[in-house]
């Protein structure tokens, strides 16, 4: 229970931030849904187009909508200009806000079909102008339920704000992904709580509000009003720039190896005198195209990711030339800068429990596809999707009896517990070991060398200082002291944070 | 017989919703002053004809003219703030007080309506001033319609157009409402047409009564000629109505 009250505790600049994305997008959606729902109440056409709009959108998974406003952005920059932000905050406030707009909608909609006919009729038979009769009539008689449309809108933006960090804004998700992955249940529990307790208290004030209408009380609807308009304004006030400079940004995908290498590098980084940032959680995708447009300044990646996903090759000329390829070709192209490898290897894998490889007689993924008719595969959410399977599954003729897909830490637990029979591991993991697995033999080298990379942007690239900085990292880290660090944070007893085993691998590593 | 311009004229007015005609070719001079009843069955056109005084209907064809000039000549809100309109549905603002339903009229205009005023236009419809602040919801229907008819009389108008003002009221409360508004029409010199489907009410309160009939004017009679037999079948058909029933009231009190 105190674990969670401490987690709870270190939530407030990512509740504060959390209650800003959440407000600006509710203000942004009824800003939006007041003059479309006039406009509709005018024209029935116009009602079934919105609403047909706003539903459409609703069957949109809050994540996939999310996501998809990083290539909208990125596409509009031709327009705007390369200052368009395409992560963070903006793709976030869009998104949300359109999440928000049918509630809204659905209810002035519906509020206006069921108005008294002859209210209306006496609008305009005591001479009302359109705009008189929305003002003095059609606002004030809807406004209970605009408000109840509001209040559900609120909730669902507070719930939805949470998959925000999977776009790189700070949100009280960052807590739940990060708890998620590292099987902190403290950290994921005052996640929910936090953004559940504030979902209760907006829909109460709100209510209040909706109450105030109702029942013509004004002390409830500015009550209300003022106590959550407070709340905001405190939010941003806690948020305001206290540092002048622009800080560090470090990204990083949403696994434990990344969440620690970008502690190690943040702690490098400010030891060294710079203000640092961390993008947490990011989706693999968003990783690469956030980084050449220098919205964050740091990641981390792999050679055989960027090799299949940025370059789209899927043939394997060897490990060096792989790597000298990618860092001309991310100059060339990207203008990002390559500054090394970190010196170990975080390569996809197939990976099965020991005594269930000896019991089937399996060493090589080519023993594996004689039996996978038979055996179902487990990978995490992108494994699938990704070149590298498919260059696999092809080169072998792997025909798995069924494939599941389980975010990285279930996906061990489902090998473990018998519910997949082979996963795509990642060979720097410390539950290999751990776990007694058994890496499968690729011996036709199908799947691609995986070095990890310590990739600067081409903005940050420009800074001499930060370049040095960071150059002790190169080639310091063995896979094993990845392992050991990644183990740390990824077992059920004695779990560290990322932070401490970033610190306690910056030890072995002699930082 | 005057020569002075008609409050209300109609020339050749038509309307059709669709393939149903509801108004055909309708011309038709209402003098200043009068009491004028529209009566006729569902769909006869008599709520037609009346809304296109103030333009809740534009007609097809032909027009409309209140003291000689085309009501389409005048901006349509502003031209129904100068006359008094009351309806079935009531229709009072169920978040304004009755203060401020009464006051609607004149507010749109940007004239504040002086506490008095409101008090006298209550009593005009024998209501306390003390209903002022009181909300729709907590009045009965025939309270309700009392407003109505308050608020329609607000701006002073010359004219007061009842669509069914007293249709959903029960028999005492509509007889009482009936002969007050007779009363002031009379003390403030309004020209009212009323639409009503009750022949009996009527005969009793107007000076004028027309009878329509699939969108044209059957009979237009006095009720004195009416009760001695003016007039087409349709009209007759409806006034033997009320004549039967007092007939067989009195047969039974004797």
């Amino acid at each position: 229970m105190s674990d969670i009250m401490i987690a709870l505790f270190g939530l407030g600049d990512k509740l504060a931030s959390h209650v800003l994305l959440a407000a600006a997008a509710l203000a942004l959606g009824i800003s939006v849904a007041l003059p479309l729902a006039v406009w509709a109440s005018r024209s029935p056409p116009v009602a079934k187009i919105v609403l047909g709009f706003a539903s459409l959108v609703q069957t949109i998974p809050a994540l996939a909508l999310l996501a998809l406003f990083f290539p909208i952005l990125l596409s509009l920059r031709v327009v705007f200009g390369e200052g368009l932000p395409t992560l963070g905050f903006l793709p976030a406030l869009l998104a949300l806000a359109l999440y928000a707009l049918l509630p809204i909608l659905r209810n002035s909609v519906t509020a206006r079909e069921h108005m008294a006919a002859g209210v209306l009729e006496a609008a305009d038979g005591v001479g009302m102008t359109g705009w008189q009769k929305l003002r003095l009539v059609e606002a004030p008689l809807a406004a209970p339920y605009i408000m109840a449309g509001i209040r559900t809108a609120a909730v669902w933006t507070i719930g939805a704000a949470t998959l925000s960090t999977t776009i790189g804004q700070p949100s009280l998700g960052d807590a739940i992904f990060a708890g998620l992955q590292t099987q902190n249940w403290a950290l994921v529990l005052a996640g929910c709580i936090a953004s559940a307790g504030l979902a209760i208290i907006a829909d109460t004030l709100l209510g209040a509000v909706e109450r105030g209408f109702a029942e013509r009380k004004k002390w409830l609807i500015w009550g209300g009003a003022a106590i959550a308009a407070l709340g905001v304004i405190t939010a941003a006030w806690s948020l305001r720039d206290s540092s002048d400079e622009d800080p560090i940004v470090i990204g990083a995908k949403s696994f434990s190896e990344q969440y620690i290498l970008a502690q190690l590098v943040g702690k490098q980084l400010e030891d060294a005198g710079y203000a640092v940032e961390y993008r947490d959680g990011l989706g693999s995708a968003v990783v690469h195209n956030a980084l050449t447009s220098s919205e964050i300044d740091i990641s981390f990646d792999y050679t055989g990711t960027l090799w299949t996903n940025q370059l789209k090759r899927n043939d394997n000329p060897g490990r060096e030339v792989i790597y000298d390829t990618l860092v001309e070709w991310e100059r060339e192209t990207t203008g990002t800068l390559v500054l090394g490898k970190l010196g170990f290897e975080n390569a996809y894998a197939l990976a099965m429990r020991q005594d269930r490889a000896e019991e089937l007689g399996i060493t090589t993924i080519a023993d594996l596809a004689r039996r996978s008719s038979q055996l179902t595969v487990g990978g995490d959410v992108e494994f699938f999707d990704r070149p590298e399977w498919i260059a696999v599954r092809d080169a072998y003729g792997l025909n798995f009896e069924r494939q599941r897909n389980f975010t990285t830490t279930f996906m061990y637990d489902a090998l473990t517990g018998g519910e997949a029979d082979v996963i795509s591991a990642y060979t720097s993991d410390g539950r290999i070991v751990a776990d007694k697995l058994m890496i499968i033999e690729d011996t036709k080298g199908a799947f691609p060398s995986y070095d990890a990379l310590l990739m600067v942007s081409p903005e940050a690239a420009q800074d001499q200082k930060l370049i040095d900085t960071l150059s002790p990292l190169i080639g310091a880290i063995s896979v094993d002291q990845m392992r050991e660090a990644n183990l740390a944070v990824d077992r059920l007893d004695d779990k560290q944070s990322p932070r401490d085993a970033a610190a306690a691998l910056a030890t072995a590593i002699g930082l | 017989m005057t020569h002075a311009v008609p409050a209300i004229s109609f020339r050749e007015t038509t309307k059709c919703f669709g393939q149903v005609t509801a108004v055909g070719n309708v011309s038709l001079d209402i003098e200043d002053g009068s009491f004028v009843a529209l009566v006729g069955a569902s769909g006869s056109g008599k709520s037609t004809l009346m809304k296109m005084i103030n333009r809740l209907v534009e007609p097809d064809s032909g027009c409309v003219l209140i003291d000689g000039q085309d009501v389409r000549t005048v901006f349509a809100p502003e031209l129904r703030r100068t006359m008094g309109y009351v309806f079935q549905g009531i229709g009072l603002f169920p978040h304004l007080t009755v203060a401020e339903n009464i006051a609607i009229g004149p507010r749109l205009s940007g004239t504040r309506l002086p506490v008095e005023r409101i008090a006298d236009l209550l009593d005009g419809v024998e209501l306390d001033k003390s209903y002022a602040a009181r909300m729709p919801h907590e009045l009965s229907g025939g309270q309700r319609q009392r407003i109505g008819v308050a608020r329609a009389l607000a701006a002073d108008p010359k004219l007061l157009l009842m669509d069914e003002p007293f249709g959903a009221l029960d028999p005492v409360t509509r007889d009482a409402l009936g002969k007050r508004v007779r009363a002031l029409h009379d003390r403030l010199a309004l020209t009212t047409v009323m639409v009503t489907h009750d022949m009996a009410e009527a005969l009793l309160l107007a000076d004028r009564v027309l009878v329509m009939e699939a969108g044209t004017i059957v009979t237009d009679c006095t009720p004195r000629e009416l009760l001695s037999g003016k007039g087409c079948t349709t009209a007759q058909e409806l006034v033997a109505v009320p004549r039967d029933q007092a007939k067989a009231l009195a047969d039974l009190a004797s």
